[in-house]
C-alpha cells in the first residue's frame, strides 16, 4: 500500500487541497502562535534558572552576627576575642564556607540607614560573618549552641522564610509559562482543526467521490495531513524566526543580572541552550501537531461514511 | 458474485422512524451476467444501486458483493471491493478542479498503476469516447453528453468486475447510446457483470437481456428476459 500512496503523493493534488487548505490563513496562525511559544518557552526556562540560581545562591546564606567582638570571650583562659572564638567555632564546622564581612562591606550595607558617616559614628558595629551551607537544609541547632557558649549573645539568622517565598514564586512563575505553553498548543489544535473542517467541508464532494472509488481512509486522511502538517512547519519556523530577536534583545537587558557581560560576538550564548533547542523544536513540533490534528479530524469524518 | 435475500432499505434516522425505500428484495446474479434495473421514477433504483455499490448499507436481510458478505465485513475491508466496482452515476459526480484527463485517471491512480500506464490507457479511453481532444477541458466546460461519456470512461477504465450505470443514457443522443452498448457488451465478454438502470424502454427493447424490475421498492420480476 505505500507504493499507493507514493503514487499519489507525486504531485497529483486530486483532492484538491491547495486550494481547499490555502497556504497564508494557516500559516499566519501557526506562525503567531509559535511566537507566542517561544516566548513562554522562554520563560520557563528563565524561572527555572532563577528559582536554581535562588535556591543554590546567595539566600542560602545565613548570617551570624557577634556583638561586641572584640570583648574577651566569656569563659576563655587564654584572653581570645568573641570574634576570633566564633570564627574557632565556624572553622572547625563541616559543610559551610564563611565570609567575614570587612569594614567597607558593612559600611556598604549600613549606607541606607546611616549614610556614608557609617564609619565615623564608631558605633558599637557588631562582627558579621556570611555562611554558605553546601546542604541549603541543614539542621542549624547545633552549631547556634556551640556559637552561643563561645560568645553569648551571638545571632544566628537564617533567610528561610525568604527562600521560601522566591521559591513558591519560582515555581508559580513557571507554572504560568508552563501553562501559556500548553494553552497555545491549545490553540494551535483548535485553529488546525477549524482549517480541516473548513477544508472537508470545500471539498466534500472530491472527498466522497475518492472514497466511494475506493480510497482507504488512511489515504485520505495522509493527504489532509501532509498539507496541514506543511503549513504548520512553515507557520512554525516563521514564528521561531520572528521570536529569536526579541528574545535575544530580553537576554541582553537580563545580562547583567544574570551576570554574564553581553558581547555581539557572543551573542548566541546568550540564550540559555536549553532555550535553543526549544526553538529548534518549535517547527517540528508545530509541524507534529498539525499532521496529528489533521489525521484525527479527517478519520472522525470519514468514519461517519459507510 | 451479487446476492441479495430479503434486502430492506429505510432512509432517515437508523432504528426505525424513517421511511421505506426498498423492501423485500431477493435476486442473485452470475459472474459476467448483464442486467436491467428497470421501474418507474421513484421506485428505488438508484436506492438498489447504493446499496450494491456499498455506499449505504442494507437497514434489513442479507447482502452479498463479489463473494463478502457486507453486514459482515469489517469497514475497513471495503475499500478493497469499492476498487473492483465501477459507478456512473446519474448526476455523474465529476470533480469540478481537475481536468477531463485527471478525473478519468483517478481510479487507476488510487490503484497504484505506474503513470506511464495510467497516461496509455486513459489516452486510449478518451479516444474511444471522442473526448481526447478535450483532455485539458474542466468538466463544467463540456457539454452533458460530453460529462455522461466521461462519467462512463471513469467507471470502467479499471475494468471493474462489477460495473453499476445508473441511467447512463440520459444526455446521448441514439447513436452515442448504441456506442455505449458496445462498450457494456465489450467487458460483459471480459468477464464485468454489469448492472444498467434506465428508463429508455427503446434501448432495452434493442438490447434484450435478464431485467430487474422495481415498483414502489418492490422486485416486481426478477425473471431472465
Ligand atoms: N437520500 C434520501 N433520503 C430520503 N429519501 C430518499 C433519498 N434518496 C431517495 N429517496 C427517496 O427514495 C425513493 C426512491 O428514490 P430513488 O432515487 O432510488 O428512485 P429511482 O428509481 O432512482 O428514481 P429515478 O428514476 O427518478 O432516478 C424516492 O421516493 C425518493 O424520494
Ligand atoms: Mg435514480
Amino acid at each position: 500500500m505505500s507504493e499507493l500512496d507514493h503514487r499519489f503523493r507525486r504531485g497529483h493534488d486530486d483532492l484538491g487541497l491547495r486550494r481547499a487548505l490555502p497556504g497564508r490563513l494557516l500559516p499566519a496562525l501557526v506562525a503567531a502562535m509559535a511566537f507566542l511559544a517561544a516566548l513562554a518557552a522562554a520563560g520557563v526556562v528563565a524561572t527555572a534558572h532563577l528559582a536554581t540560581q535562588w535556591q543554590h545562591g546567595a539566600l542560602a546564606a545565613v548570617t551570624i552576627q557577634v556583638p561586641r567582638p572584640g570583648e574577651p570571650a566569656a569563659d576563655d583562659a587564654q584572653d581570645q576575642t568573641r570574634r576570633a572564638a566564633v570564627q574557632a567555632v565556624l572553622a572547625a564546622t563541616s559543610g559551610v564556607s564563611v565570609h567575614q564581612l570587612d569594614e567597607g562591606e558593612l559600611a556598604d550595607l549600613l549606607r541606607p540607614w546611616l549614610g556614608d558617616s557609617a564609619e565615623r559614628l564608631s558605633l558599637p558595629l557588631p562582627a558579621v560573618f556570611a555562611l554558605h551551607l553546601a546542604d541549603p537544609d541543614r539542621d542549624l541547632a547545633a552549631l547556634t549552641t556551640r556559637l552561643d557558649q563561645a560568645a553569648p549573645g551571638t545571632l544566628v539568622e537564617r533567610h528561610e522564610l525568604w527562600r521560601g517565598r522566591l521559591a513558591a514564586l519560582a515555581r508559580s512563575l513557571q507554572a504560568a509559562a508552563g501553562l501559556a505553553l500548553l494553552l497555545v498548543g491549545g490553540i494551535a489544535v483548535a485553529a488546525i482543526t477549524v482549517a480541516t473542517r473548513a477544508g472537508l467541508a470545500a471539498r466534500r464532494e472530491a472527498i466522497e467521490l475518492v472514497h466511494q472509488i475506493g480510497a482507504p481512509d488512511r489515504f485520505i486522511a495522509q493527504r489532509f495531513a501532509a498539507r496541514a502538517s506543511l503549513l504548520a512547519l512553515i507557520g512554525g519556523t516563521i514564528g521561531a524566526l520572528a521570536a529569536l530577536p526579541v528574545l535575544l534583545i530580553l537576554a541582553w537587558l537580563a545580562a547583567p543580572l544574570t551576570g554574564l557581560t553581553p558581547r555581539l560576538a557572543t551573542l548566541a550564548l546568550l540564550l540559555p541552550p536549553p532555550l535553543w533547542a526549544s526553538l529548534l523544536a518549535l517547527p517540528a513540533a508545530a509541524a507534529a501537531i498539525g499532521w496529528v490534528t489533521a489525521q484525527a479530524t479527517v478519520r472522525g469524518w470519514l468514519a461517519l461514511l459507510p | 458474485m451479487v446476492r441479495l435475500d430479503n434486502i430492506g432499505l429505510d432512509y432517515g434516522p437508523p432504528g426505525g422512524g424513517g421511511h421505506t425505500v426498498l423492501s423485500d428484495i431477493s435476486f442473485a446474479l452470475p459472474q459476467g451476467g448483464f442486467s436491467w434495473l428497470l421501474g418507474p421514477s421513484g421506485a428505488g433504483k438508484s436506492s438498489l444501486l447504493r446499496l450494491l455499490m456499498l455506499a449505504a448499507r442494507p437497514s434489513r436481510g442479507h447482502l452479498e458483493i463479489l463473494g463478502a458478505d457486507i453486514a459482515r465485513a469489517r469497514r475497513g475491508a471495503l475499500p478493497g471491493l469499492r476498487r473492483r466496482i465501477g459507478v456512473v452515476f446519474q448526476d455523474f459526480r465529476l470533480l469540478d478542479h481537475l481536468s477531463a484527463f485527471d478525473n478519468v485517471a483517478l481510479p487507476l491512480r488510487l490503484a497504484g498503476r505506474p503513470e506511464g500506464q495510467v497516461r496509455a490507457d486513459v489516452a486510449e479511453m478518451l479516444h474511444w469516447v471522442g473526448l481526447f481532444e478535450r483532455a485539458e477541458a474542466r468538466p463544467a466546460e463540456l457539454s452533458g453528453g460530453e460529462q455522461q461519456r466521461l462519467a462512463i470512461s471513469r467507471a470502467v477504465i479499471a475494468r471493474p468486475a462489477l460495473l453499476l450505470a445508473d441511467e447512463p443514457t440520459g444526455n446521448l443522443d441514439d447513436a452515442q447510446a448504441e456506442r455505449l452498448m458496445q462498450l457494456l457488451h465489450e467487458l460483459n465478454r471480459l468477464g464485468t457483470s454489469v448492472i444498467v438502470a434506465t428508463h429508455n424502454e427503446a434501448l432495452v427493447a434493442r438490447h434484450p437481456a435478464a431485467a430487474l424490475r422495481l415498483h414502489h421498492g418492490r422486485l416486481a420480476q426478477a425473471a431472465p428476459a
